[in-house]
């Protein structure tokens, strides 16, 4: 079974799905990292964004790569305000509140998407959904290729953002010591939004990535989302260099496991290696020594 | 009758719930009989036209509806003085609960049958809640077994049920290897893992080895599943004679294009109710991927100029020709065969005319109709195989429109 022909192919195919988890950790690890919330409207706000992609295409014939154009913006826009009139307002800066409000968000979120479009599962077909680009023994499918592409560049997009311009710099000052922060005169609340914001933008390229090899239903988000809180605990809480090498870790992890213990079983791999690495290095791969 | 609420006290009528919805439901069938003597036959259509299974549900309806239409352009049931059939269509929203909500809705509306159910679990479900009311009902396509031998008396079905199915589709690929000089001697299968897959995994892993076939892996997946690249890599790297599905609808699909896609080609690909293998909308829309696959499934019969009619209606609607439309069709003639015959609406005389049919006016490739235990004898699968753009029936000879092609020839 340990033959190269299948090996390189699942490692290839791993990398490739390790991506777009890595995505959807990236916007959950910057929340995390700067708000200390835990966002459990994640996966709805991911979901939401799938059906937003589903519907740009079935709808409008808009592809789902350009689909991202406009909803980066527009989820950006939907995360800023969500943590500026309504998060942040109603968690009063608490901790257990915060976690009480997401996940209040989530459930009104995901209900609301089966009341609009009940509970079937939807999937696109893009003429070129099936096209291989190969890559030594494999073929591995173009929009995967296009997806670990657009994923490298978002997290060196990010990793600038945050290390060079000003708001960059305000989003690390807020996550370091908010009170210092506002006294130096930034504007707390809405440096919070703005970071909220940019999770939510990642979520919504990574369901445009998505959509066009995966399937929309009003709970198909939260499979990514359990992936992705493991992937922040693995990766270090707040790492951006930590949530993208943590996130293909789990991906070639899960390829392979599948490959052993069957496709219904893939996941239990994942999880035995994030036992493993929270036992040798509890703060995660990047995160601060405990 | 407008007393009967009166009389009837809600103290009484929550002390004994059993008394209480016999009451409720002799109140509501009055007005039911009121309505058979206005000269229309009420039957229930129950279909899963929301959730899972929708496309199918939907289809089943299509069908049954196209039936019911064609019955009352004709002058309706001749017997009752051309007594229009009345449908009440029902949403089993793809779950047994759902199906037996609406048995007990129909029920109480006084439909004097019911067709319909589409998944086994719903009709297994739907079908004892009717049984309670000696209500008829009509399996439309539910291939498990268990559906006719619980010793329901109202209970009929008209395809054939798993046992006959995977009994055929083994003897005949037995028959098509044989014919082609036993170049197939091992096999995988892809099984989805709910009862319906899981079940005829089991089954052909048991039956296989008997004839002269090596399994080498059988390979479980979840519903939905949104990727087979490592399914796919298993089947290339063990390299398999044949390979044998068993899923539904969109990981069929699945699986062939990641099979296309990887540049995997068996001598064989050869399902069993296989869940994309003999639909019009696969081959249409993805005519490489489904190119040579062969199925054991239901057909219609490709010799019955009715069917053909069906066919082209049903095409000029723009819908595909699918199995849930011609058994649903098939299925709503024999009931008003039935009715017409029992020259009433009343249920016990339906169910006795039901049990004693040797109705023929339908559109499948069936032997004479002849019910035992409520399981139709003469009810048989058929081979189906895409060729061109188009879908064959291979295998029995009687019916079949072309010979198979087995190996699949190098590309």
């Amino acid at each position: 079974m340990l033959s190269p022909v299948i090996l390189v192919p699942a490692v290839i195919n791993g990398l490739m799905a390790g991506a777009v988890y890595a995505l959807v950790a990236l916007g959950l690890t910057l929340i995390y990292g700067v708000l200390h919330i835990i966002n459990f409207a994640h996966g709805a706000l991911l979901t939401a964004a799938m059906f937003a992609a589903f519907f740009a295409f079935t709808l409008l014939s808009i592809d789902p790569y350009l689909a991202a154009i406009v909803l980066t913006p527009l989820f950006f826009g939907v995360g800023y305000a969500m943590q500026r009139f309504i998060i942040g307002p109603a968690a009063h800066g608490e901790d257990r509140s915060f976690l009480l409000v997401t996940l209040g968000l989530a459930v009104v979120i995901e209900n609301t998407l089966l009341y609009f479009f009940r509970a079937d599962t939807r999937t696109i077909n893009l003429p070129y959904a099936f096209d291989v680009i190969e890559i030594g023994p494999a073929f591995v499918a173009v929009p995967r290729v296009i997806a670990f592409a657009a994923v490298i560049a978002v997290a060196i997009g990010l990793w600038t953002f945050m290390r060079w311009t000003d708001t960059g710099k305000a989003i690390r000052a807020v996550a370091k010591e908010k009170l210092g922060a506002e006294l130096c005169g930034i504007n707390v609340a809405h440096i919070s939004a703005v970071t909220f914001g940019v999770g939510t933008a990642c979520v919504a390229i990574a369901a445009c990535l998505l959509i066009p090899s995966y399937y929309v239903n009003p709970t198909a988000g939260e499979a990514f989302v359990l992936i992705a809180f493991t992937i922040v605990v693995l990766g270090g809480m707040g790492s951006i260099a930590g949530a993208l090498l943590g996130g293909l870790c789990v991906g070639v992890v899960e390829s392979v496991s599948s490959i052993f213990l069957g496709q219904s079983l893939g996941q239990i791999g994942i999880f035995i290696m994030f036992i493993a690495v929270l036992l040798a290095r509890p703060g995660g791969l990047f995160g601060a020594r405990l | 009758m407008s007393r009967w609420p009166l009389r009837l006290s809600r103290r009484k009528f929550l002390r004994n719930t059993a008394f209480g919805a016999t009451a409720a439901a002799g109140f509501l069938h009055a007005p039911a009989i009121l309505r058979a003597q206005s000269a229309t036959a009420k039957i229930g259509v129950l279909h899963p036209v929301s959730g899972a299974l929708s496309y199918s549900g939907q289809q089943g309806r299509l069908g049954a509806t196209m039936a019911i239409d064609d019955i009352n352009a004709a002058g309706g049931i001749k017997a009752l003085g051309g007594a229009k059939i009345d449908p009440m269509l029902g949403d089993a929203q793809s779950t047994p609960d759902g199906g037996n909500a609406e048995v007990e809705k129909m029920n109480a509306a006084g439909v004097c049958a019911i067709v319909g159910g589409y998944a086994s679990a719903i009709c297994l479900a739907a079908s004892q809640t009717a049984a309670r009311y000696d209500l008829p009902y009509v399996v439309d396509v539910g291939v498990v077994d268990s559906i006719v031998t619980r010793g329901l008396k109202n209970t009929f079905r008209f395809g054939p049920g798993f046992g006959v199915i995977a009994k055929t589709a083994l003897d005949n690929l037995v028959a098509i290897n044989d014919q082609a000089g036993k170049p197939a001697k091992t096999a995988m299968i892809v099984h989805e893992d709910s009862a319906f897959g899981a079940g005829l995994a089991k089954l052909l892993n048991a039956q296989l080895p008997d004839r002269g076939f090596q399994v080498l892996e059988t390979i479980a997946h979840p519903t939905p599943t949104r990727e087979f690249e490592n399914v796919v890599l298993k089947i290339k790297a063990q390299n398999p004679d044949l390979v044998i599905p068993a899923n539904y609808y969109n990981e069929y699909v699945l699986l062939a294009r990641t099979m296309q896609q990887q540049r995997v080609r068996p001598k064989g690909i050869y399902s069993v109710l296989g869940g994309a293998a003999s639909s019009y909308k696969f081959v249409k829309e993805f005519p490489e991927a489904a190119q040579y696959i062969m199925d054991c499934n239901h057909w219609f019969d490709p010799k019955n100029p009715k069917a053909l009619d069906l066919k082209k209606r049903v095409e000029d609607k723009r819908q595909f020709y699918t199995y849930e439309v011609y058994m649903n069709y098939s299925c709503i003639l024999l009931l008003a065969d039935a009715i017409e015959r029992a020259s009433s609406t009343d249920r016990a005389k339906i169910t006795d005319a039901l049990a004693r049919s040797t109705f023929s006016g339908h559109v499948m490739p069936y032997g004479p109709t002849k019910f035992i235990d409520g399981q139709n004898q003469g009810a048989a699968p058929v081979n189906t195989q895409v060729l061109g753009n188009d879908i064959q029936v291979i295998l029995p000879a009687q019916f079949a429109s072309a010979k198979p092609v087995f190996p699949i020839p190098p590309a």
